[in-house]
């Protein structure tokens, strides 16, 4: 490792752009993992199309985000050379990919977040942010859409997929409240009419959820009191090994373009 | 290629020409300015001699947005410095490819995208993978085709079969 890290500002604004940034860039990377593993080939191409979008979108608010933050950054350093506690993605995202059935359970949970999030910041304060918001969240439609069709599809297949349904929805189930939890960066933002608070959306969510849960005959498990904090920085042990890929390139040829 | 012409107006009308020619570098079949990301042409404001050209990009991850971005300085660099503005809003939509991009899409066998208004505000619908889809075959016309998968070689694509004519074919998604 060649390359220095570099830090961004704490103001409330770039940590709420980040957060959402980060959420895609991380889940991107994740999904990208499954290029060559998918079952099937259409399945390859889908999962790989939707990293690309995912991360797309977070190339536009790094972009935005390092010109809030006023230092001169631009989006790669973001992405590549920040460190472990500087990346703001709720945990729920850095979690490896799993099985097919646990990555459906992610992807529809997330789409149907970020289509609510997106929906949501369409109309924000922040002209750019906005127009971010308007050209995604019809791509996040798309995702959506298309893991609502797995959901079903193994949770009412056979008896084999419904089980890998089953467990990968109680292994994530606690992670989702991440998804929801409300605190001073959200108060912020909601104060300056740059986006939601992310407590605002669970009800939506909530019910997106059950109707597509309940047409795969899947109950949802227990709620649970665990509050996950990769929004503050705080990750699970799965983090620092995707950012040592993910990052390797920059850090051993600082600078190197396309 | 033709010269620059002397007058403002007659250089833009050239380079307008020469813009149009520029083909899509994913869907070769049909041009920059029918796919309808092309929003403006203008000599540049900032005072360095040659024109701003003003695109809007179709999806966010699109990998042909640099590539674009590149054959369009590369087919105006006869008028001095080009300068590539990316406007992101109001976002592009499939609504913006003209009628002629429409057609050329179904000769090349892209089933063209129907209108992307009507779908913005539609729940989430299950679709069944037995259930028919109402997209013409581009290739036989015939309505009696299924969808593959929701997400094709781009992902602004999706794959579908003909059922009539046994032919695969591809389907512009409407967004």
């Amino acid at each position: 490792m060649t390359q220095a890290s570099i830090q961004v500002g704490s103001s409330p604004q770039v940590q709420y752009l980040l957060r959402i940034a980060d959420s895609c860039l991380i889940l991107g990377q994740r999904l990208g993992e499954w290029c060559g593993h998918g079952p099937i080939l259409e399945e390859d191409l889908a999962l790989a199309n939707m990293a690309l979008d995912l991360i797309g979108q977070a190339r536009a608010l790094l972009t935005h985000a390092a010109h809030l933050d006023g230092q001169g950054h631009d989006e790669d350093q973001l992405a590549f050379l920040r460190e472990e506690r500087q990346y703001l993605n709720p945990v729920l995202m850095e979690l490896p990919r799993g099985d097919f059935a646990f990555t459906q359970v992610r992807n529809f949970a997330v789409a149907t977040w970020l289509q609510l999030l997106w929906g949501r910041l369409a109309s924000s304060s922040d002209a750019e942010v906005a127009a971010i918001a308007a050209k995604a969240v019809k791509e996040s439609r798309y995702h959506q859409q298309h893991a609502a069709d797995w959901v079903v599809r193994l949770g009412d297949g056979t008896d084999e997929s419904a089980a890998r349904m089953r467990e990968a929805l109680a292994q994530l189930w606690p992670l989702f409240n991440e998804l929801f939890d409300a605190d001073a960066v959200d108060a912020a933002a909601v104060a300056q009419g740059l986006g939601p608070a992310w407590s605002e959306l669970r009800a939506d969510w909530q019910a997106q959820m059950d109707e597509v849960l309940a047409d795969a005959t899947l109950a949802h498990p227990k709620p649970s009191a665990y509050v996950s904090a990769g929004r503050r920085g705080v990750h699970s042990e799965h983090m620092g090994h995707l950012l040592a890929e993910m990052q390797y390139l920059q850090r051993a040829y600082p600078g190197g373009k396309w | 290629m033709s010269l620059p012409s002397s007058s403002a107006c007659g250089r833009l009308e050239a380079a307008w020409e020469l813009l149009r020619q520029i083909p899509d570098p994913e869907v070769p079949v049909i041009s920059l300015c029918e796919l309808g990301i092309v929003r403006d042409l203008r000599v540049r404001e900032d005072g360095v001699e040659g024109l701003e050209v003003v695109l809007t990009p179709t999806y966010s991850g699109c990998p042909a947005t640099e590539l674009i971005q590149d054959d369009v300085r590369t087919a105006l660099s006869a008028f001095g410095a080009v300068q590539v503005t990316l406007q992101r809003a109001p976002a592009w939509t499939t609504d913006w490819i003209t009628a002629e991009g429409r057609e050329k899409l179904r000769v090349y066998g892209i089933a063209p995208p129907g209108p992307a208004a009507a779908g913005a505000e539609q729940p989430i619908r299950l679709v069944h993978r037995a259930s028919l889809s109402q997209l013409a075959c581009p290739r036989c016309g015939s309505l009696q085709t299924e969808k593959l998968s929701a997400f094709g070689s781009t992902a602004c694509k999706a794959l579908y079969r003909c059922l009539s004519c046994r032919e695969p074919f591809e389907h512009f998604k409407p967004i």
